[in-house]
């Protein structure tokens, strides 16, 4: 016969216990039912644009806050529209966004992690930040989408390329539009083959972060597997402004290709500095030595002055498409501003529509909604053809370009030029090669 | 060895910026006795002398141009400048195209009076005031320069081309009866390096051999005597402010075609040239530069593959490292005097 060792005090406890328990999941169905974060209440919905308004990015910031500005404008009806009348899916009226007029804040991310949490959460609990969009870092993005799933807002990503972004550090509330660290390998790849030849020895300068690590990885991973041979990695400190020690050793390593997985000032810089001991004049193993940079962007392009001319990488997005999506974007963007768009600016404002649209289609701004109403959605008709924002990882799938620094521009402006538009098919991976989980939308509240 | 001497040409290079830019902290320092953070920013400011003239130089009138179109598909408008109706169309490029090295006549006499200013309006003031509150001083001020820049030139880099000259590369391994093509060095950073060279001479020279360096000298060991002596030495104190601020300059003007100017390159240099002016030992000038040249060649060192492979990281804390040891084994820095910010 057994003994129980049951008590009057254990019972209670033991009930309590039990009792709390049942009515936990209770409560939150209950809440999450009746609201969201920042459920918009009356005639204006705010969206949060944290971009980089200070620091080495600021000007990739103040090109993306005009691309948030001129998309606001279209969403309320205001300017020619741009590529609200070129998107595949007719939901948005230029009504605003289920009718409410679309206000927003800003932040400053400073391309600083904390800076950037800061900023987005003051946008989300001081002003009533439904969305929360923009960056030009993915250390960043990683950390305000991170945020944003805790908060239960929706993340529609900047400019951010690590794989990691929709990658390892996925989350179920965070969407990314622009392209990423593979795609560029991938689509580089056969160019490069096709240029240089498949027997290769590269030679990789890689800045010392996550995003320089998946770049490196994602190059060396494609170029292997065509035959080229990666002769060193080297590691360069992100605060690094003369590469020419760097450099030097290129020189004496036998290698005929060099990487340089480099982004921002580091890019310019260290693109100025390989020019500038001649690499490019030089014939190592009977070939030409060749300089690769795998993500391009204009305004960089800009800083780097003639040295780009004739060197490979890849980008999001390029004014000079002719696709109707790009010709209105640019005609819209043009007018306003004076000049063409940067890529930047040209993934935050299809972003914001891409979102706007969304919420559009599912008839609420409940983050869970929106994310269902994101997720697997295919449309046309915004610069990039045919996309997928696929539900597995919230990455878009879409063509990528492989540009060219240009030998003879005709303006500040016209320093790439596209050699092919990679199709979505050849850049396209399967979702669970970097890991993460999604995990399940959080609508807060 | 044909990558150590790469390397050494790396170092010298790299030092003597460091040592241009250490020599002017150490001159304000065994002056005036102020910790100015605020160098590098005047380092920055020069690269900017030589952006300005550019700009000025190719300040142009607009021509449409029917033929082409721009980026909406309007005539394109085409920048002339006004130099090619002053000079004609070559002479006018190649103006332009000189515009880094003509920058040097144009940055001295703006770095002289920005240094004047800014040691008459805000840093004297701080003369009796503690170090603390001279670091907080100058480094605020280097952080508003910094931000009046950025507003003016954005946040990109700009690229500011050495002439047409200048832009290829020397051959040393074949000079040297090494195989062509292993030793490859710009031929601007040899004219950096010959140009810290000449500028270093030039301010140890007007310190050694002139009556008004000799005064400033004089100033420095025992600045109450020489004052008892009727002679006005902040004035002159002053002027070497000035001076500093003209050597920072003239080192940022010509670094430009090196690396493309922006905003925040002042402070990219700062902190390493603070590490040179206490390795090289506070208040030394020759300790200054040797410092700068040792330091720029012991990073280069750490910074080589092979060294890397051994010792990971090793590029990023070599400076400090050596600093360590050095203060750690000579207190005062390799040429420091005693007394100096001691008491």
């Amino acid at each position: 016969m057994s003994k129980t060792n049951l008590t009057r005090r254990g019972m209670l406890k033991t009930s309590a216990v039990a009792g709390s328990g049942l009515a936990l999941p209770t409560i939150f169905t209950a809440q999450s039912a009746a609201a969201f974060t920042n459920e918009p209440t009356g005639s204006s919905v705010t969206l949060g644009f944290n971009v980089p308004q200070t620091g080495p990015y600021a000007d990739e910031g103040a090109d993306e806050l005009r691309a948030y500005e001129l998309a606001v404008e279209h969403l309320n009806g205001g300017g020619d529209g741009g590529m609200m009348n070129t998107f595949s899916s007719k939901a948005l009226q230029g009504n605003g966004i289920l009718g409410k007029k679309v206000e927003y804040v800003t932040g400053d991310t400073q391309t600083k992690s904390d800076a950037a949490r800061a900023s987005a959460r003051s946008m989300i609990e001081k002003d009533g930040a439904v969305m929360i969009t923009g960056g030009s870092s993915s250390g960043v993005a990683v950390a305000v989408q991170a945020l944003c799933q805790e908060a239960g807002v929706i993340f529609m990503a900047g400019l951010t390329h690590s794989n990691d972004t929709t990658g390892k550090d996925k989350k179920a509330n965070g969407f990314r539009h622009f392209f990423n660290s593979y795609m560029s390998g991938a689509a580089l790849a056969p160019i490069l083959g096709d240029n240089y030849g498949k027997d290769r020895r590269a030679y990789h300068l890689t800045a010392d972060y996550n995003w320089g690590y998946t770049t490196e990885e994602a190059v060396r991973t494609s170029t292997e597997a065509m035959g080229w041979e990666t002769v060193a990695a080297v590691k360069t400190p992100l605060t690094q402004t003369d590469f020419s020690s760097y450099i030097a050793p290129v020189l004496q390593s036998g290698a005929d290709v060099l990487v340089l997985n480099h982004y921002g000032g580091n890019m310019v810089n260290s693109l100025t500095n390989a020019v500038q001991f001649g690499l490019r004049d030089k014939q190592v193993n009977g070939k030409n030595f060749e300089i690769i940079v795998p993500l391009y962007s204009r305004l960089m392009a800009k800083g780097a002055g003639a040295n780009v001319k004739g060197i490979f990488g890849s980008t999001n997005w390029h004014w000079s498409l002719q696709d109707e999506g790009s010709k209105a974007f640019v005609q819209s963007f043009g007018t306003k501003y004076g000049f063409p768009p940067s890529q930047a600016a040209h993934t935050c404002y299809v972003q914001a529509l891409l979102y706007a649209d969304a919420v559009e289609r599912a008839g609420s701004f409940n983050p869970c909604a929106v994310a269902e109403a994101l997720e697997d959605f295919e449309f046309d008709g915004m610069g990039n053809g045919k996309t997928l924002y696929r539900a597995e990882d919230h990455q878009c799938f879409k063509d990528v370009l492989v540009v060219k620094g240009k030998e003879n521009p005709t303006s500040e402006f016209d320093l790439l030029e596209i050699v092919e538009v990679t199709p979505t098919s050849q850049v396209t991976y399967d979702a669970s090669i970097f890991g993460g989980e999604l995990g399940s939308c959080n609508p807060g509240a | 060895m044909e990558a150590i001497i790469l390397q050494i040409l790396n170092g010298l290079d790299k030092g003597s910026a460091y040592a241009l830019i250490a020599l002017g902290l150490t001159l304000i320092f065994g002056t005036l006795g102020v910790v100015n953070f605020a160098h590098g920013a005047l380092f920055m400011i020069g690269a900017f002398c030589a952006v300005t003239l550019s700009r000025i130089l190719t300040l142009s009138y607009t021509v449409v141009d029917e033929t082409q179109k721009d980026f909406l598909g309007n005539p394109l408008k085409v920048d002339v400048p006004y130099l090619h109706d002053m000079f004609g169309q070559a002479t006018g490029d190649v103006i332009i195209d000189w515009a880094v090295p003509l920058s040097i006549i144009f940055a001295i006499p703006v770095m002289i009076a920005i240094g004047v200013v800014m040691e008459r309006g805000l840093i004297k003031h701080f003369y009796k005031r503690p170090h603390a509150d001279q670091i907080l001083v100058t480094f605020g001020l280097a952080i508003v320069l910094q931000e009046v820049i950025k507003y003016f030139y954005g946040a990109n880099p700009i690229p500011t081309p050495a002439p047409a000259a200048f832009t290829g590369s020397f051959d040393f391994g074949a000079m040297l009866g090494f195989d062509p093509n292993l030793i490859i060095y710009p031929y601007w950073r040899i004219i950096y390096f010959a140009f810290a060279a000449v500028v270093i001479g030039a301010v140890f020279a007007f310190l050694q051999f002139t009556t008004f360096g000799m005064v400033v000298r004089a100033g420095m060991a025992d600045r109450e005597t020489v004052q008892l002596l009727g002679i006005n030495i902040d004035k002159r104190f002053t002027l070497m402010f000035g001076l500093a601020a003209a050597v920072a300059g003239l080192a940022g003007v010509m670094y430009t075609p090196i690396n493309s100017p922006n905003y925040h390159m002042g402070m990219d240099f700062l902190v390493l040239s603070f590490v040179v002016v206490v390795v090289g030992g506070m208040g030394s000038l020759p300790g200054a530069v040797l410092a700068g040249f040792v330091l720029g060649v012991l990073e280069s060192f750490a910074s080589m593959g092979a060294v890397l492979e051994v010792l990971p990281g090793l590029n990023q804390i070599i400076i400090y490292l050596v600093a360590i040891i050095i203060l750690l084994t000579r207190p005062r820095g390799l040429m420091g005097r005693k007394g100096v910010m001691e008491e």
